[in-house]
């Protein structure tokens, strides 16, 4: 059996405990045989209006979807974006789409919508953002077309956060400023089971592209000239992996603002186990994805009063994890 | 076959050079010589379709390369690079198996006679052992011989190699030029790029020299690489030895002495 397999295996298993756990944990704690209870309650079609299915069918467990497929979004994007862009310091947000998205939410916030406007705008702006940026680059002749396009990239994001800035500066101070700095910040408090039918299609049908697609995105990772004598149609290649990678991460963020860090780490942790070929390694970068988050939110819930949002929680029991891979990898 | 007619090659922005005429048979071997920047490589990239011809055309058994897809372009043309960086470590076996891509659909994997094609290839060039071995931790020169062994996986007709020896030892080098008088033996055409006229003497049947972009002599082998014609190419003064039937040494003579050179 390969390694890539095992550690499949292994981590399914992680992913339903984790999932057992979040379960049960939190300001509500619900026992196993209340969670059993539950469950065969609702299998048996008698789900009732107690606290325990309440609390169980419609908070926890649509939170608990929403972090697996967060977190497995953003780990198969990043994955996808590292191999085309040759870099592993790439992100799922380098052309922008994080940046975008969020200036469209923050516009959304600041000319007063609802919270479901505000994740279709984020939805929408993510995407305009990416296109605008390809649009760009495409239109620029250039030796190395990929710095180009991550340039411009990195460009029009910090235009965005420029354009963010600008709206927070113009925006009430009393409730505009407060709603636009949360959900800048990300949370996954608010998850409903419409949240997850709403993004749930988009992820995982972006998910199922990429495995369909995985050997041959593998010949991304080539210089353009080799792949292009290897028989790959690169640009339109290319066009597809960064539509399908952006409408995951665009989803992502438009239901639980930024979440950095997932897409960035969680590919270089599935590349030490599976190595960089491609259908080995966006399984195990979709599924640490998901464990990631998934564990991180479940330790905002359970371990602190206040709860932290996961994009910072991530940053800060990510960056020691991910160092001590590296060092233990390198040792 | 391969045809360039009247070919013009460089940049939208810069011409790099013009008047290439040749045909290339199944079975034949063109090396090309110049000096550096004289436009090998972009030659060799207008050859592949990589740059539109900037006047001219290149053909592939009568059919303009310009009007082929990708994949079906890749079935009958195959390149190796100067020079392969990896930017991630696949190993071996995966690098290899790429060169099949032009045989396998977009949304399929890897098949038992793709798996097959790279291992024959691995075979040939002698580096079986590496396969599992990621590419990033092999020497260049072995490198070298995972990117010639990705375009044999290939099976296309026509061979395009940039320099294929530059980064090799001594042992690789005569393996992998013999390779090469294997494959054209068997009918493979075959077109490189080198900076030594005697492997040039050695291993292609005509020799292209550039200088300036321009097509300085195109022949045989035996009357394109005289003495005058490589000094013509490098300006240094040359002397050929003939070794045997096909082998020559070409020595630099130093400015100041006073022996000459003696055409083969």
């Amino acid at each position: 059996m390969r390694r890539s397999s095992l550690f499949l295996a292994g981590g399914f298993a992680l992913l339903v405990m984790l999932a057992l756990l979040a379960m049960a944990s939190g300001r509500y704690a619900l026992t196993p045989s209340e969670i059993a209870d539950s469950v065969y309650r609702s299998i048996a079609g008698q789900r009732s209006l107690r606290m325990s299915d309440e609390v169980l069918w419609q908070i926890r467990l649509p939170r608990i979807a929403l972090a697996c497929l967060v977190g497995a979004a953003l780990g198969a994007a990043g994955a996808a974006f590292q191999h085309l862009f040759r870099n592993p310091l790439v992100a799922p947000d380098t052309l922008g789409v994080s940046s975008g998205a969020a200036l469209g939410a923050v516009l959304a916030i600041f000319a007063g919508a609802g919270a479901a406007i505000a994740a279709l705008a984020a939805f929408g702006g993510g995407l305009v953002t990416v296109a605008i940026v390809t649009a760009l680059a495409s239109r620029i002749a250039a030796h190395d077309r990929v710095l180009t396009l991550v340039l411009i990239g990195v460009v029009i994001a910090s235009l965005g956060g420029a354009a963010i800035s600008l709206v927070k500066f113009l925006a009430v101070p009393y409730n505009q400023l407060p709603a636009i700095t949360f959900w800048l910040m990300g949370s996954l408090a608010a998850s409903t089971w419409r949240q997850v039918a709403i993004v749930a299609p988009a992820i995982l049908i972006a998910i199922a592209l990429l495995a369909a697609l995985a050997w041959r995105i593998n010949l991304l990772a080539l210089p353009e000239d080799e792949a292009h004598t290897l028989g790959v149609h690169v640009t339109r290649l290319r066009a597809i992996v960064i539509a399908t990678a952006t409408v995951a991460t665009a989803a992502s963020v438009a239901v639980c603002g930024i979440v950095g860090w997932v897409g960035l780490v969680v590919p270089h942790m599935a590349r030490l186990v599976a190595g960089p070929e491609f259908s080995r390694l966006l399984p195990l970068s979709a599924l640490f994805g998901a464990i990631f988050l998934l564990a991180i939110d479940t330790l905002a819930r359970a371990a602190t009063a206040v709860e932290v949002p996961p994009g910072i929680l991530t940053a800060f029991i990510g960056t020691p994890l991910f160092l001590v891979l590296l060092a233990r990898r390198s040792a | 076959m391969l045809d360039a007619r009247g070919l013009a090659f460089g940049f939208p922005s810069r011409r790099v050079g013009s008047d290439v005429d040749f045909t290339l048979a199944a079975g034949e071997s063109l090396a090309i010589l110049g000096g550096n920047g004289a436009g090998k490589t972009t030659l060799l990239r207008t050859l592949l379709g990589l740059l539109p011809a900037l006047a001219g055309r290149v053909e592939i058994n009568g059919v303009p390369i310009s009007s082929l897809r990708a994949a079906a372009r890749a079935a009958s043309i195959a390149y190796v690079p100067q020079q392969h960086s990896p930017a991630y470590a696949f190993s071996v076996m995966d690098a290899v198996l790429m060169g099949r891509a032009s045989h396998i659909g977009t949304f399929a994997r890897p098949a038992r006679d793709d798996y097959a094609a790279v291992r024959d290839a691995l075979r040939t060039l002698g580096i079986d052992a590496l396969a599992n071995r990621p590419v990033t931790e092999i020497s260049g020169g072995e490198r070298q011989l995972v990117t010639i062994a990705r375009a044999l996986a290939q099976r296309a007709s026509i061979l395009l190699l940039d320099e294929p020896t530059a980064n090799l030892d001594f042992g690789n080098r005569v393996r992998v030029l013999s390779e090469l008088d294997r494959l054209r033996a068997r009918g493979m055409t075959i077109l490189f790029a080198t900076h030594e006229p005697d492997q040039a003497l050695a291993h292609a049947d005509r020799a292209l020299l550039l200088a300036d972009g321009r097509p300085l002599v195109l022949d045989t082998v035996e009357r394109a690489l005289t003495a005058e014609n490589i000094e013509r190419l490098y300006g240094t003064p040359v002397r050929l030895f003939r070794l045997d039937a096909r082998r020559y040494a070409c020595v630099p003579l130093e400015p100041q002495t006073d022996a000459r050179p003696v055409a083969p």
